[in-house]
């Protein structure tokens, strides 16, 4: 689950992170006079979407006069800024946030992640702070410095230590930088978090360390513990249908092209993906009913898919193990009866009683393509899309 | 001996009394597995099954000599049953459950490192369809009939793309001696390398079957292991060709986030080690027999 920048500058400053002062606004009547209760004489207002690379978008505009900070959110607020992670549709920017403008000496960058390699947590530094963690890696390589975080006693002092004088940070500011990391590693361990990324983090001309820019995401694994980051959750930076599947319990991806297909097991669903492009087609969707593929869990995939305008033709991939393929294609005929199909739809059943399954389906008053392996399956779901 | 579990291993069933835990424990009495008994905190000395059960894990190994367990308890206390198996003296333990948060599998990871390496559980899982010897024993939840005895060892992290190869494989004749699902979570309790090595050992194991997908780096750490170590041949597929990057495909660890974890670079890699890739889901029976007829 990601959050905007200033819930996840919130969470830091709670962990001792300084933020530059700011305050968050919903239309610009009210920036005008957050501006102003915030102070200073430069501003910066930024859209609020799940996505980095805001700046570039368009997202972020620096302002001299609380009727500037006015006008910019009015420019900003309900539109849609597409970015070079949003895809095509862009987010939509429903909250701005406004901040004193920071005088940059330096920016430097710090992520926390899980390294999957060692399974632990990870902190990633570098002095190219601005940059996103892959242009560093690519363009400044040997400016990363990283330092493993041991689960069972969590981020020593030292460790921070080195890490903020490796940043080349002076001496009388290495305490405030320690904290900083610190209460980053803190907040990542505490919150349940996969990511905290603080990019850049600034030494300000005054000599403050400050997270300019933050972001965070949490493990929906462990939402159940965490109300408070669970409140959090914006579903208007979510795709529409995937709020949609999330909330009947399907594991769906919207995706670029137009064969929509119900599969149950993730890897499955990849792998019939994968089939589909190599037989021409694009898929439309990545989606998992799970291994189980229950009657109510098909009827609720074919209704996602329905919804789905660009969908040209449906494929139905199910292997089916404990659960039968006769249970299955009952619950497919069911779910059809319920819901009408305008599209192609071509069925490949798996597993156990697949004959009986097969014959229920050529029995019912269905009409749909069989087909029986993978490959064939893909290639009969291409060819009547050119059809 | 088969790899893992033997025909006669002594299984406890940790969450006994629950509905998936009765299910699939009933499952697996059926195949012919080794069922002692159970666990389910506050009701011990109770029957289920015709099998005992127990308040603590420690009391059934105590009492029953069981040395594998399969865990059916919910994901807010699959780490805490994990690592109570483990100071049991359980020896393998497979997590079915699906949804356990990253930072207790990390938490479970380092806990584990308090016992020797003899002394040490195999944890399986989580999110993952468990162990199947064919013919032998099944410590998961996979339709046992689809897999036929066999020399032939799967390793997998989905569930259904492991059953679709092991029909694959059937409908060709060709056989399993174990099929291993290690599960799609990032963090895992026992790696494709972990498990690959096992099998280079198996003496009734000829050819190993990996089915992996995008994210994270076990399965290059698998192909590399293989280059330096194995003399057996490895066939792979990893699933995930179209995969847009940055997002979760079902599976909590397939996710591109870094070079090298994405299907493409997974199969150069794979490669460059010496494993023969089956260019599409669709063939991995058919490769797998290629493989087997050069032998």
């Amino acid at each position: 689950m990601d959050i905007h920048e200033y819930q996840a500058k919130e969470i830091l400053q709670s962990f001792g992170v300084t933020i530059p002062r700011g305050g968050i606004v919903y239309s610009p009547e009210t920036a005008e006079n957050k501006a102003r209760e915030i102070g200073g004489s430069k501003w910066v207002v930024k859209a609020q979407i799940h996505s980095g690379a805001r700046g570039k978008a368009g997202g972020v505009i620096v302002c001299n006069s609380p009727l500037e900070v006015a006008q910019a959110t009015d420019k900003l607020l309900g539109k849609k800024l597409v970015t070079n992670q949003t895809g095509p549709e862009g987010k939509i920017v429903n909250r701005i946030y406004i901040e004193e403008a920071t005088d940059i000496e330096k920016e430097l960058y710090l992520g926390l992640v899980f390294d999957r390699a060692s399974e632990s947590i990870m902190v990633v530094a570098s002095t190219e702070g601005g940059m996103s963690v892959e242009e560093i890696a690519k363009e400044k390589p040997e400016s990363i410095i990283r330092s493993k975080i041991e689960v069972a006693v969590g981020i020593q002092s030292f460790q921070a230590r080195e890490l903020a004088f490796g940043l080349g940070i002076e001496p009388e500011l290495i305490r405030r930088a320690s904290e900083t990391i610190i209460g980053c590693a803190k907040a990542f361990s505490e919150l349940d978090a996969t990511m905290v990324e603080v990019n850049p983090l600034v030494i300000s001309k005054q000599k403050q360390i400050l997270a300019l820019d933050c972001k965070m995401s949490f493990d929906n694994n462990a939402m159940f513990r965490r109300d408070k980051v669970s409140e959090l959750r914006d579903k208007t930076q979510e795709d529409e249908k995937e709020v949609y599947a999330s909330d009947r319990g399907l594991n769906y991806v919207s995706l670029e092209g137009n064969i929509g297909n119900i599969i149950n097991g993730a890897g499955l669903a990849m792998a019939s993906m994968d089939m589909i492009k190599l037989a021409g087609g694009e898929p439309a969707n990545f989606l998992d009913v799970g291994g189980g593929a229950t009657p109510e869990k098909i009827v609720k995939a074919f209704r996602l898919i329905t919804m789905d305008k660009k969908v040209k033709v449906i494929l139905v991939n199910i292997f089916a193990g404990i659960n039968r393929c006769d249970w299955v294609a009952e619950g497919i005929v069911q779910a059809l009866e319920k819901i009408k199909i305008e599209v192609p739809l071509v069925i490949r059943l798996a597993g156990t009683n697949v004959e009986k399954g097969n014959k229920i389906l050529r029995d019912s008053k269905l009409n749909y393509i069989e087909a029986n392996t993978l490959e064939d399956a893909a290639n009969k779901a291409v060819a009547a899309l050119n059809k | 001996m088969a790899v893992i579990i033997e025909k006669n291993t002594k299984i406890l069933i940790q969450g006994f009394t629950g509905k998936m835990g009765t299910f699939h424990a009933e499952e697996m009495i059926k195949y012919g597995s080794n069922v002692v008994g159970g666990v389910t905190p506050g009701k011990g000395g109770q029957k289920h099954l015709d099998r005992p059960v127990f308040n603590t894990v420690k009391d059934a190994v105590q009492q029953t000599g069981a040395t594998a367990s399969i865990l059916f308890v919910p994901p807010a206390f699959a780490a805490d049953s994990a690592m109570e198996a483990a100071d049991a003296g359980i020896k393998t333990c497979v997590a079915i459950v699906d949804g356990i948060p990253s930072h207790d599998m990390i938490r479970i990871k380092r806990y584990m490192r308090r016992y020797s390496r003899n002394e040490k559980m195999t944890l399986v899982g989580p999110n993952c369809a468990g162990i199947i010897s064919p013919g032998k024993s099944m410590l998961g939840i996979m339709p046992g009939h689809i897999y036929k005895e066999g020399r032939v060892g799967i390793i997998s992290r989905s569930g259904t793309l492991g059953y679709e190869a092991a029909e694959q494989m059937k409908n060709l004749g060709i056989g399993i001696s174990t099929s291993v699902g290690i599960g799609g979570d990032p963090i895992n309790g026992s790696s494709f390398r972990d498990i690959i090595e096992k099998f280079e050992t198996d003496d009734e194991t000829d050819a190993i079957l990996m089915i992996g997908e995008i994210g994270g780096p076990q399965e290059v750490a698998a192909g590399e292991f293989a280059r330096e170590n194995m003399k057996k041949p490895v066939i792979g597929y990893i699933a995930g060709l179209t995969a847009p990057k940055g997002r979760v495909m079902g599976h909590a660890g397939a996710i591109v986030s870094a070079y090298g974890e994405s299907a493409i670079e997974k199969v150069e890699i794979l490669k460059e080690c010496g494993v023969t890739i089956s260019k599409n889901p669709s063939v991995m029976g058919d490769t797998v027999k290629s493989v087997l007829e050069k032998m």
